[in-house]
């Protein structure tokens, strides 16, 4: 067994096995940092930023979600810095997408008093509804980029590389080859990047519908042209 | 429209297909030779040749400014709206060439001869206004437009050392004009430890902007036990104001090679990059010359030789680590560190990059030893420096002094400020820099002058703005500038440079929001603490140094400060006027019309989502589309 590291996190005593990241250590004692990002299931990219912390010797705030816990740390994750940092990310967030299908995120802002209209006359990403092949739809108006699904798609996962970036900084969007509907695409149809979207942004094709109030008995009946197994 | 012929590409790539992913930016670079842009087609035969995953290619495509995935004119201007530029007229030369060939900044001619664009900072200050044609540098644009110089920029160089621009001014200095590479030669005399030692003695900090100790590095890199290492030379110089590692590289490139091959033989490399900015196209046969020449005198050979890389328009690759992962053909997405590069670099193998500024000074500090080299500059600041001196100064130009001379003394070398007048501000270490104002002309530029004076030195810009100048304006193009370049990895940059971009405009109007200045704070103040590598965490600094220095610039026209009753109010009312970016309807079309349509829709949607980034729209929308012969997107 690994040798553990004691470091102290908002005043407490903490110990945990070496190697276990700042994230860990918190929420094995149940101390709360935020994530949307961060998924068990793929890499930590510490691209959000919202798990961020104090941690004293260290001129910027770090991504609790990467940094390891060492011996003898002092971490912050309720300081002032750390407050506004989140609280930013939060209002900008909620500036620029679509959160009506992010529950987790929305607690977040009512958490940290984040105003959702914080960035008056603000650019927002918004684009239609892709909606593209029988499995699923792509919102992307509601994606808040946490890569999660190009991660998937990708070798955190499935090695079938059907998604990447368009565009850059801002204006990034997922995207397929020179926009290449789905079934264009290398896509299986494997459903794991929808299960890793944290916002709505995919979203099984039958909740879609389900949602805007087709009922179970007319998606049977758009389904029939499907050939059916026989007996 | 002929359909795409793939027959010249084939050869055109070939060098690079045993490059496999690494040989992605080459390839591209190929193929748009070729076809002017990367037609869908290509890009697929490019992504198969190479077997990287379509998805990926474009990925790549998007990212980089200087690739085109539409059609483009045959010739390309790329007009500089930049600080320096801006200050000498760039917009009117822009709106100039727009007129005259009846088109918008981004656009194309209806006969496809020509695209005009507006593009971030050329690294042509000191010859502003300026432009680059193709692959040419046009330069000092008389305001009438009509004479220029066409070319490969000159070197100015002033200042009272003449150590690393020693060969600077009078165009390529050959090998045989360098001579020996006397300092490699030393060295191979020398344990590889006690290289290093002569380094870290030397006291040379990185020159890029990060002023890390490059004997520290470099000791990381020898210490770090791996079958392959490389040495990196970050010429990647796209920080605006900066462009002294253009003057060093254009005339003395020999230098940077010696430095390369010093820390090549202290590292144990075998072998070495030059990432060189994409818009420094003038520049890559200089090097290849130097290269050959270099070949040819066995100085590289099988232990250590160099390969150059092109950028292809994106500022963030200047950051180490995202020019490690263009260099292995992907989208420059900064790492996050650690680890570091000394252990886990270019193709995850140990890896020192340095500045093309630093590694000219290696060869000196060999030939004089550390203790030489010490005499120049200060205790805690040795060496020269070179400083780019921009904007209304009556000599503009790459200046070489000893650390520790006065802003003021520097300010005298370069004539002073233009016309007479007074000095009001000068931006520091570039874009990602601070301002200092005539209170700070006493301030010695060293390390721990400027740092006291809560001054970057980063990668030495000097740019002067006088007495006349609109300070909002130069905000305005530095919120412009980050947002351009974010590569909207981490949300706090990728997000804050759009807002703070937003703000910085309003401001520039004269259409200030109450509660304009606490959101600039909090949105400058979140992406220094908490972006995750160097743009973001520089994205505000210049902006939260002009709120310290004018905070009056930052209240409405009538002075008022922020009334918070006022601000909930107004946000309020203003939340109901909020800005999208819509993609244009999908139209519904029939299954039959299916492929066909959605080519019309990518391609109006596309310019739409894009207009900030790469607005090349052609002109005419409705021209008839090409039938495309579509190979199947296959997994590989």
């Amino acid at each position: 067994m690994a040798e553990n590291v004691n470091l102290i996190i908002d005043g407490q005593d903490v110990s945990v096995e070496q190697g276990k990241t700042l994230l860990e250590a918190a929420r094995e004692n149940n101390i709360d940092i935020p994530t949307i990002c961060f998924h068990e299931a793929t890499t930590s990219n510490a691209l959000c930023r919202i798990c961020v912390v104090e941690v004293e010797g260290q001129r910027l705030l770090q991504p609790a979600c990467i940094v390891k816990a060492a011996q003898n740390m002092k971490v912050q994750t309720k300081s002032e810095r750390v407050i506004r940092a989140r609280r930013t990310v939060l209002e900008m967030l909620a500036s620029t997408m679509d959160l009506s299908d992010a529950p987790e995120v929305q607690v977040m802002l009512y958490d940290y008093g984040a105003s959702s209209s914080r960035f008056p006359d603000a650019v927002r990403r918004e684009s239609e509804v892709k909606d593209d092949n029988p499995m699923y739809v792509r919102d992307y108006s509601k994606c808040l980029l946490c890569w999660r699904c190009v991660q998937v798609c990708a070798d955190d996962a499935q090695y079938t590389f059907a998604i990447n970036f368009d565009g850059r900084g801002f204006e990034t969007q997922i995207g397929t080859f020179f926009d290449k509907s789905i079934p264009e695409t290398s896509c299986v149809l494997c459903g794991q990047c929808v299960a890793v979207c944290p916002t709505g942004a995919l979203k099984p094709k039958r909740e879609y519908l389900l949602e805007k109030g087709v009922s179970p008995a007319e998606i049977s009946v758009m389904n029939t042209g499907r050939k059916r197994r026989k007996n | 429209m002929p359909e795409i012929d793939l027959t010249p590409l084939h050869p055109a790539i070939e060098p690079y297909i045993s490059l496999g992913r690494s040989g992605l930016l080459p390839a591209l670079y190929a193929a748009q030779k070729i076809y002017g842009w990367l037609p869908e087609e290509a890009a697929a035969e490019v992504a198969k040749s190479l077997r990287v995953p379509l998805a990926d290619v474009h990925g790549v495509i998007e990212f980089y400014t200087l690739f085109y995935n539409e059609p483009v004119g045959k010739r390309i201007i790329r007009v500089c709206t930049d600080q320096a530029c801006a200050l000498k007229g760039g917009d009117g030369l822009l709106d100039h060439l727009c007129k005259h060939y009846d088109v918008e900044p981004g656009q194309t001619t209806r006969d496809r001869t020509l695209t005009i664009e507006a593009s971030p900072c050329l690294g042509l200050c000191d010859q502003a206004p300026a432009a680059l044609v193709d692959d040419d540098a046009e330069t000092n644009i008389s305001p009438d437009f009509h004479q220029y110089d066409l070319g490969i920029p000159k070197s100015i160089v002033g200042g009272s050392l003449r150590l690393l621009t020693a060969n600077c001014g009078n165009g390529a200095t050959t090998l045989a004009q360098y001579g020996e590479y006397a300092g490699l030669q030393k060295v191979l005399r020398m344990k590889r430890e006690d290289v290093i030692n002569e380094i870290k003695a030397s006291g040379l900090v990185g020159r890029g902007g990060a002023a890390f100790p490059t004997g520290i590095k470099w000791e990381g890199a020898l210490k770090a036990e791996a079958n392959q290492k490389y040495v990196v030379c970050n010429a990647d110089e796209s920080e605006p104001g900066t462009f002294k590692d253009r003057v060093l590289l254009l005339d003395d490139p020999h230098r940077v090679i010696e430095g390369m091959c010093i820390a090549a033989y202290a590292i144990g490399a075998s072998k070495g990059y030059i990432y060189l900015r994409g818009e420094y196209p003038y520049i890559l046969p200089v090097l290849e010359t130097a290269l050959s020449e270099a070949r040819a005198a066995r100085y590289l050979n099988e232990d250590f030789d160099i390969e150059i890389r092109l950028g292809a328009g994106a500022y963030i690759c200047g950051e180490e680590t995202a020019l490690f992962e263009s260099i292995e053909g992907k989208r420059g997405f900064p790492r996050v560190k650690p680890p570091f590069p000394t252990t886990n670099g270019l193709f995850d193998k140990p890896t020192v990059i340095n500045n093309v500024e630093t590694l000219c000074n290696v060869p000196l500090i060999i030939s004089k030893g550390a203790a030489g080299y010490r005499k120049i500059g200060t205790e805690k600041s040795p060496g020269p420096k070179l400083f780019c001196v921009s904007g209304d100064v009556a000599k503009p130009g790459v200046y070489e002094v000893p650390f520790g001379v006065t802003l003021r003394e520097m300010l005298k070398m370069a004539g002073g400020v233009a016309g007479k007048k007074k000095l009001q501000a000068v931006l520091f270490g570039g874009a990602a820099g601070a301002f200092a104002t005539s209170a700070h002309l006493a301030v010695k530029l060293t390390f721990e002058d400027l740092r006291a004076a809560g001054l970057p030195l980063g990668s030495g810009v000097v740019m002067v703005f006088d007495e006349t100048r609109d300070m909002r304006d130069v905000l305005k193009r530095l919120g412009h500038f980050f947002a351009h370049e974010s590569c909207g990895k981490c949300y706090p940059c990728q997000m804050g440079t759009q807002r703070q971009k937003e703000i910085l405009n309003r401001i520039a109007a004269g259409k200030i929001i109450d509660g304009d200045l606490e959101r600039l704070q909090d949105v400058g103040w979140t992406m220094t603490d908490a972006s995750l590598c160097g743009l973001g965490q520089t994205a505000a600094s210049a902006v939260l140094s002009a709120m310290k220095l004018w905070p009056e610039m930052f209240k409405d026209e009538g002075g008022r400060m922020k009334d918070e009753k006022k601000k909930v109010e107004s946000e309020k009312k203003i939340v109901a006027k909020t800005k999208v970016i819509k993609s244009k309807a999908k139209p519904k079309k029939s299954v039959a019309k299916k492929v066909a349509a959605k080519k019309i829709v990518a391609k109006k949607a596309k310019p739409v989502r894009k207009k900030i980034l790469k607005p090349k729209t052609v002109k005419n929308k409705s021209k008839p589309k090409k039938k495309i012969i579509r190979k199947p997107a296959k997994k590989r």
